[in-house]
């Protein structure tokens, strides 16, 4: 099984195959993490540039330990300190930095679909670690790794994302991977926050208690309050007394439900304390994980470049201009 | 292209090889203190708990027994023409000071070799590092030799040594291939991995 793209810019069309060797792979990463010496030897001499326009702590310093681990050169550019603060657009910022021949870059932004406008323009792999709404691949693959370590498969799932759907990359993301895979999702929000499309990707309902019945697992989802240009719900009060998971709410889950949040938590909004830092919530779990699925990304993409200069190379033509020279 | 093939070794050569490979590993080592076996991705594996299984027979210890996946310390990543599949590394136990055993099926250019010693010094210091193969085939590419070695099998360049063991293949055999219209096919000779 291999995954086969030059980019990693979201688990749409994906299949399950696919998703499911990006997540092996994944594993077998892990056990670097838990070494005295986390570091192997596999993409030194690589450079991967980590372009952010949007504010990140988790993802940005996860693909930045992921690529040292595996003794990659990792440089990090953020808008603010950048020249687009003085105005220049993302396709010359991107052109710059690919002028220096990185060999993967990771790029996150508010604009759903920048990563494959780049994809589209660059010669180097691109991961997408953001785009706007749309997609939030690696996030999405850790969801599976943690989901597989606990709940110990990833066929035959209940899986029930809740909040803010409309402005969620992960849910996408977790949503078009889970469908991929056969699970049962189901989407709880209030109507504001659940897109038209949703009812294609699994079952909504407005009701948090009734919802997470059954589930094995709940995926919280932050409510996106930079996102917001106008009222989805009347006060924050009001929508946490609905929506926000509480021991109570919980309680109506399966004994062994996990709890999951791709974080920043909203404490108290979406999510109790007393639940994000309770038994079933594999919150920091999930951050350990991220490191092992963007080692595992990271190393699929740069070897694959390897593998396709060669493949793609003259290979093919010049045979033919040989035969007729001779 | 029509290939000739010869088994060098059946299912009982190799367990005879084996069982004089334990009492050799146990010789020099002079018992099992300190002793652990690590095998190589994938074959390696399984051969390691062969001789696992043998010293527990032999001397009622069960040495710890480790796995490494050479594939991230690899020197031709570079070249590689599909996708290298990690299947990933697990040695459960400290090897500080420890006899280390590394296990593999066929011992060929040393290149693997050379990457799991690389794996292996991650993971610590230790005492000494001892290597066992199955079936050395010659043509070294690096100063890498064997300790233990279960068959010395002198090849060509375009002959390649397939190993198959009962709990990955079904069955146990060594066999010597060779293409019919050798040595104009060969550059690099075939890899040994």
């Amino acid at each position: 099984m291999t995954y086969a793209h030059r980019h990693l810019l979201g688990l749409e069309g994906l299949s399950r195959d696919e998703i499911l060797y990006l997540v092996d792979t994944s594993a077998s990463f892990k056990e670097i993490s838990e070494r005295e010496i986390k570091k192997v030897p596999t993409l030194r001499g690589k450079t991967v540039v980590s372009l952010f326009y949007e504010p990140s702590t988790r993802t940005r310093t996860s693909f930045e330990i992921a690529a040292k681990r595996l003794s990659a050169d990792f440089v990090s550019i953020s808008s603010s300190g950048s020249s687009a603060a003085k105005g220049e657009t993302l396709l010359d910022t991107a052109r710059n930095i690919a002028a220096m021949r990185p060999d993967c870059l990771v790029i996150r932004h508010a604009a759903a679909g920048a990563a494959h406008f780049l994809a589209a323009r660059l010669a180097c792999p691109v991961v997408n670690a953001g785009d706007g709404a749309h997609e939030h691949p690696t996030q999405a693959l850790l969801d599976l790794l943690t989901i597989r370590d606990h709940v110990g498969r990833l066929s035959d799932l209940r899986v029930a994302l809740v909040g803010d759907v409309l402005h969620s990359r992960v849910a996408r993301s977790d949503a078009h991977a889970l469908r991929a895979l056969g699970a049962e999702v189901r989407l709880i929000g209030p109507p504001t926050f659940l897109p038209p499309e949703a009812a294609a990707w699994g079952h909504v309902t407005h009701d948090l208690h009734a919802g997470v019945r059954g589930v094995d697992v709940i995926i919280m989802l932050r409510i996106q309050r930079e996102r917001m240009g106008r009222n989805y719900f009347p006060s924050l009060d009001e929508y946490s007394r609905y929506f926000c998971l509480t021991r109570a709410a919980l309680a109506e889950a399966r004994k062994d439900v996990v709890v999951m949040h791709p974080g920043p938590i909203n404490r108290g909004i979406e999510i109790a304390s007393d639940v994000a830092d309770g038994p079933a919530s594999l919150i920091m779990e999930q951050v350990t994980n991220g490191v092992a699925v963007r080692m595992a990304v990271l190393f699929l993409l740069v070897n694959r470049v390897r593998a396709t200069t060669r493949e793609t190379a003259p290979a093919v033509e010049r045979p033919r201009l040989r035969r007729t020279a001779g | 292209m029509v290939a000739t093939r010869r088994i060098v070794l059946d299912a009982q050569g190799i367990d005879r090889a084996l069982a004089r490979v334990t009492h050799e590993i146990l010789e020099r080592n002079k018992g099992t203190d300190g002793l652990v076996l690590i095998g190589i991705r994938s074959r390696g594996v399984d051969l390691a708990q062969r001789l696992a299984h043998k010293i527990a027979a032999i001397e009622g210890v069960d040495v710890p027994t480790g796995i490494i996946d050479i594939t991230l310390y690899r020197d031709d990543l570079n070249r590689a023409t599909q996708q290298p599949q990690v299947m990933g590394t697990d040695v459960g136990f400290p090897i500080d000071d420890r006899q280390v055993v590394l296990v593999d099926d066929v011992l060929y250019t040393g290149r693997t070799v050379r990457a799991a010693l690389d794996a292996l010094i991650d993971f610590g210091r230790p005492r000494t590092v001892q290597l066992a193969v199955l079936v050395d085939r010659g043509h070294r590419e690096l100063p890498i030799r064997a300790d233990y070695v279960g068959k010395n099998l002198p090849t060509a360049l375009y002959e390649s040594v397939e190993v198959r063991l009962k709990e990955r293949d079904g069955r146990d055999e060594v066999v010597l291939v060779a293409a019919e219209s050798p040595p104009l096919l060969v550059k690099e000779g075939a890899k040994e991995r």
